[in-house]
């Protein structure tokens, strides 16, 4: 009967995955007591996102692809409706307009797309059995540039860039000729300046600075100079915990969210970040696993984009802090404080872990 | 399958879920001539992703080739599993170089961030007169202070402010100017001292107001007000000009987070013993600059003290008995050079500069007619009229010019040469017969006028030269004026001109280029009591260090020293003494003195007159009346006091500067308190009645 109870729970869980989740987050808590100076009522909020996150990752786990595949369209309608939504009727917080209020809670749409967008074109590669026309790419090109020009408007680089990234991934899995990525990206170099043209000022400020962070040293260069200023005098092993004085002195910024990664890597120097890189890629090779192995189309490109919009976050997040990229609102997966991300993350994990199990389970 | 991958793939083969062909078509191009050479190749050569999924099959119907699909996927799959390795590895690149080769410029960079250093104020030295008595101290006191950078706009900030805390006009203009000079303080004092009640009422709303804070600071104060202002001085806010001056002397890391220098007097002239040392505090602070907790602290060394000459009771009384008029006063210990007594009339506070003045004070200090702010002890030159004429005794009878019994018989002027320029005396009709003793009784002028002749001005350059006429004292405050002791060399240096016998004449009575500072004529009066032996004047008599609690003493030893026969000083003293008794010109101030006092008066012309005009006091604007001189000091045979004072448009040294100096000496060598004051006389009222007698 027990047994029983326990398979109801862990059936579709994937025990590899389980124990490195467990470690990042775990990881996640200690950082976040130090980052947030003690503050138990922090960590305790943290325990309490994870535990929704961990739950909506079970309910992932749970819904077999098919029925994934079936939802990708009304997401993605549902999606795209809230970030017009939001367009017109979003509440603006910090010079963005980002937030919806939908009476009972205040969401952010642009969240539920970057599960929605690689959902939306695993499901049209895999239904139109779409492999090499130019003219599915086309489409998937629109499905995917629309709700990223929406959130790039809000404005959200962070985001857009995440979901735009996702929906790459799935484009590129599905087979986009390098032809067409190359001739990409040269467009894209060519439309840098316009791009340039078209970027507010605060996303214009956050690239010359990360060029030059010692520009504006007391303004939007801050971050980057203090984080690496944490990073560096952290060393090889680290201040030790609760020890990071760029961290505890407060000249570390949003240390408890976007730049928690300096305030671990201060307090546990060059070891801890080969720990955290180790597990991540731990993370990342299973995803890659499970979609590899996955047994149609359609699961194979979402557990790959998954995966590696995972890959993304993390990589992005680390790079910012390290200062090689521009200060975008990225939070290291896992370990940022913050309950959104850490749903839309661990329900994109949920959903590698029910590729891997319901695909098993057909096997069996 | 015609393609393999390079390596076996990690994952295992998953099996592919079989589909109806698809709609495209496309034609297999088969392998490509490259591909063909690449497998004649003696190694094998990764093959590269397949390039279509499609391909052929056996009955020749286009259909999809799954397994191909599936190795096209997986090879994609593993251009990006190598991209997160590349990535990774490029982030650990990065790690490494800011962690391992960077570590060290980073660690300064975080404890430069965490440790800051906070310079701890020292304790200014304290000034003490010679009995211990406290004339510049430092109390402590809350101040107001804005963070001009934290706060908000600061017209606002300071009317909200001034609902609790009493801010005046005169408070917010002072702040505007501190804020505009503003060296690299961090926060600019609104209000300073505080009371208790307007402390308490800020505290309560002090979260009202960020970067706006309550500090204990200290203060200098200066208990008694007006009185020794021109010796003590008074410190103020560093301006530019002084930082750019400690920048040079190398002195600027001494003044850190100090706000305050001594400007004049001998606040300025000692101000490196008075500063002392600053301390500094290793202070942890957050982002904010909040201190969290003191790592290191160096104690400041507190300034040393200065311990005067001064007495202040001395001071007191000798301030008192000018009475409302103007003038200065000096009295040197002759055995010692120490200055007992240093007045300039009128006074300041010099409480009012320590904040930095405001201009209304300013204006009435400074636009004065009476010029409060001149130290004329120091810096005002003045004819020694008279008062020379002791010094031309000595030099006529150490020069050999004159005799004891050498006797003229004064018509009332005196004739240069043969019929040339007429010098009068100031009592028309002449003294009768004058010898050396009776010339300085009654102060004839005829009588030096002829030994001036005699000396010639290189002679008396010489010899009253040796009494520190013409050259700075070297008193211990700066600012001090060079007065003006006439030679043949200076004539021609100054006016390219030959000196002319006439210009000796005049300067034998004190008159002519002659010119002093009253301080010199202290320092003359000194030597002369002194018997030669010259002490460099000082006010400050040992320096205290505040660590050891020992004291130096400054001036210890003579300076100088010359010889004058004991008979010649002997014979201008008891003509000196008699200067002081019935006949003699300032007989009436020291009408029954226990004590001897060797005394001389003089008169220095403000205007001069023309020839035969005759000087009528009553009839003289108050400012063109003449200034009243005297020199003395007492007891006559153990000098314990040498003093010289100048009334400003007194009149005569005989009734004015006299009795001033009787004040002085009942107190020092009798202990005698003078009376209470009565209604001091002013030089407003009609002028005190004259004896032609008692003119000069």
């Amino acid at each position: 009967m027990i047994d029983k109870i326990i398979g109801f729970f862990t059936r579709h869980l994937d025990p590899f995955l389980m124990i490195v989740v467990a470690a990042l987050l775990g990881i996640g808590m200690v950082v976040l007591y130090s980052a947030s100076g003690g503050n138990f009522s922090r960590v305790g909020g943290q325990l309490l996102n994870m535990g929704v996150a961990v739950s909506v990752m079970w309910v992932a786990a749970n819904i077999p692809p098919q029925h994934l595949a079936r939802l990708a369209l009304p997401v993605y309608a549902l999606g795209l409706a809230l970030l017009v939504g939001v367009a017109l009727f979003g509440e603006i917080s910090n010079g963005a307009r980002r937030w919806l209020n939908i009476g009972v809670t205040r969401i952010q749409p642009s969240e539920i797309m970057k599960i929605g967008v690689p959902l939306m074109l695993a499901w049209y590669f895999d239904r139109y059995e779409a492999i090499l026309k130019l003219k599915d790419f086309a489409i998937g090109a629109i499905v995917l540039a629309v709700p990223v020009g929406f959130i790039a408007k809000q404005p959200d680089l962070g985001t857009s860039l995440l979901v735009s990234s996702a929906g790459f991934y799935v484009l590129f899995l599905a087979g986009l000729s390098w032809k067409i990525i190359v001739g990409l990206g040269a467009v894209i170099a060519g439309c840098l300046p316009v791009l340039w043209g078209m970027m507010h000022d605060y996303q214009r400020q956050r690239v010359l600075t990360m060029l030059d962070p010692s520009q504006d040293p007391l303004g939007s260069g801050y971050h980057t100079i203090q984080s690496t200023i944490a990073m560096g005098s952290g060393g090889l092993f680290g201040k030790g915990w609760l020890n990071g004085t760029q961290a505890r002195l407060d000249f570390l910024p949003e240390r408890t969210t976007d730049f928690v990664f300096a305030v671990y890597s201060e307090e546990f120097g060059l070891f801890g970040n080969l720990v955290l890189l180790v597990l991540f890629v731990l993370l990342i090779g299973r995803g890659l696993y499970i979609s590899a192995n996955a047994s149609v189309l359609f699961s194979r490109l979402l557990a790959g984009a998954v995966t590696l919009t995972f890959f993304t976050y993390a990589f992005v997040n680390m790079g910012m802090v390290s200062g090689i990229l521009p200060v975008v609102g990225v939070p290291l997966p896992l370990i940022s404080y913050g309950g959104t991300s850490l749903v839309t993350l661990l329900f994109g994990l949920g959903i590698l872990m029910s590729i891997h199990t319901h695909k098993r389970l057909v096997k069996g | 399958m015609f393609f393999r991958l390079p390596f076996k793939w990690p994952f295992g083969r998953s099996r592919s879920g079989f589909r109806p062909p698809a709609r495209g078509i496309e034609v297999s191009r088969g392998p490509s001539k490259f591909r063909m050479w690449l497998s004649r190749l003696p190694f094998k050569v990764p093959a590269g992703p397949p390039r279509s999924g499609f391909r052929p099959n056996a009955r020749g119907v286009e259909m999809r080739d799954l397994s191909r699909e599936l190795e096209r996927f997986h090879w994609r799959l593993a251009v990006c599993a190598a991209g997160v390795v590349l990535l990774f590895f490029v982030l650990l690149l990065r790690f490494f170089y800011l962690q391992v080769i960077q570590h060290d410029y980073y660690m300064t960079l975080a404890e430069q961030n965490r440790i800051s250093i906070v310079p701890v104020v020292p304790n200014r030295g304290l000034i003490l007169d010679r009995n211990g008595v406290v004339l510049a101290h430092n109390y402590s006191a809350y101040t107001l202070e804005i963070a001009p950078k934290s706060a908000g706009p600061l017209d606002e900030l300071l009317d909200q402010l001034s609902e609790l805390v009493d801010i005046q006009p005169r408070d917010r203009k002072r702040f505007r100017k501190l804020l505009d000079e503003r060296r690299e303080l961090d926060s600019v004092p609104v209000r300073t001292r505080l009371t208790d009640e307007e402390v308490a009422r800020f505290s309560v709303n002090r979260h009202r107001f960020p970067g706006v804070q309550i500090n204990a600071r200290l203060f200098r104060h200066y208990p008694n007000g007006e009185i020794a202002s021109h010796v003590i001085g008074y410190i103020g806010r560093i301006s530019e000009k002084e930082q750019t001056k400690l920048e040079e002397r190398g002195v600027a890391a001494n003044y850190r987070g100090a706000d305050y220098i001594g400007k004049v007097g001998l606040e300025g002239r000692y101000e490196e013993d008075l500063h002392g040392v600053a301390g500094f505090e290793e202070v942890e602070t957050d982002a904010g600059g909040r201190s969290v907790r003191t790592l290191r602290t160096t104690l400041p060394v507190s300034g040393n003290n200065l311990h005067l000459a001064l007495d202040l009771r001395v001071q007191e009384i000798a301030e008192r008995a000018f009475g409302k008029f103007r003038g200065a006063l000096v009295a040197i210990e002759p055995s010692t050079g120490g200055v007992v007594a240093f007045v300039s009339r009128p006074g300041f506070d010099p409480n009012l500069f320590v904040e930095g003045i405001d201009s209304q004070n300013w204006d009435l200090l400074n636009n004065s007619p009476d010029k409060p702010l001149n130290n004329r002890s120091l810096q005002g030159v003045y004819p020694p009229g008279s008062t020379f004429k002791p010094f031309m005794a000595l030099a006529g009878l150490e020069l050999g010019k004159r005799t004891p019994d050498y006797t003229i018989s004064d018509p009332g002027f005196f004739v240069l040469g043969g019929g040339g320029h007429v010098y009068r005396d100031w009592k028309k009709g002449g003294h009768g017969m004058v010898n050396l003793h009776r010339s300085l009784v009654i102060s004839c002028d005829t009588y030096y006028y002829g030994l001036a002749q005699d000396l010639g001005i290189d002679n008396i350059h010489r010899f009253i030269g040796q009494f520190g006429l013409g050259r700075r004292t070297g008193i211990d405050i700066d600012g001090e004026s060079t007065g003006l002791l006439p030679s043949q060399e200076w004539k021609m240096r100054r006016f390219k001109q030959k000196w002319f016998g006439g210009d000796t004449i005049s300067v034998g009575i004190g008159q002519g280029y002659n010119l002093a500072t009253p301080v010199q004529l202290a320092f003359a009066t000194a030597i002369l009591a002194n018997r030669g032996i010259v002490y460099r004047p000082h006010l400050v008599r040992q320096i205290e260090d505040s660590q050891s609690g020992e004291r130096r003493t400054i001036e210890a030893q003579p300076f100088n020293k010359f010889t004058i026969s004991e008979e010649n000083l002997q014979r201008v003293r008891n003509a000196m003494i008699d200067v002081n008794r019935p006949g003699g010109t300032a007989s009436v101030a020291f009408s029954g003195a226990e004590y001897p006092v060797a005394g001389k008066t003089g008169t220095a012309q403000v205007v001069g007159m023309k020839a035969g005009e005759k000087y009528d006091e009553a009839r003289t604007p108050e400012r063109y009346r003449d200034h009243a001189l005297y020199i003395a000091y007492a007891p006559a045979e153990a000098p314990k006091l040498a003093l010289a004072i100048l009334v400003e448009n007194g009149g005569h040294g005989g009734s004015v500067a006299a009795p001033i100096a009787r004040a002085v000496f009942d107190y020092v060598i009798m202990g005698k308190e003078p009376k209470p004051p009565k209604e001091a006389a002013s030089p407003n009222e009609a002028a005190p009645a004259v004896h032609e007698d008692e003119h000069d």
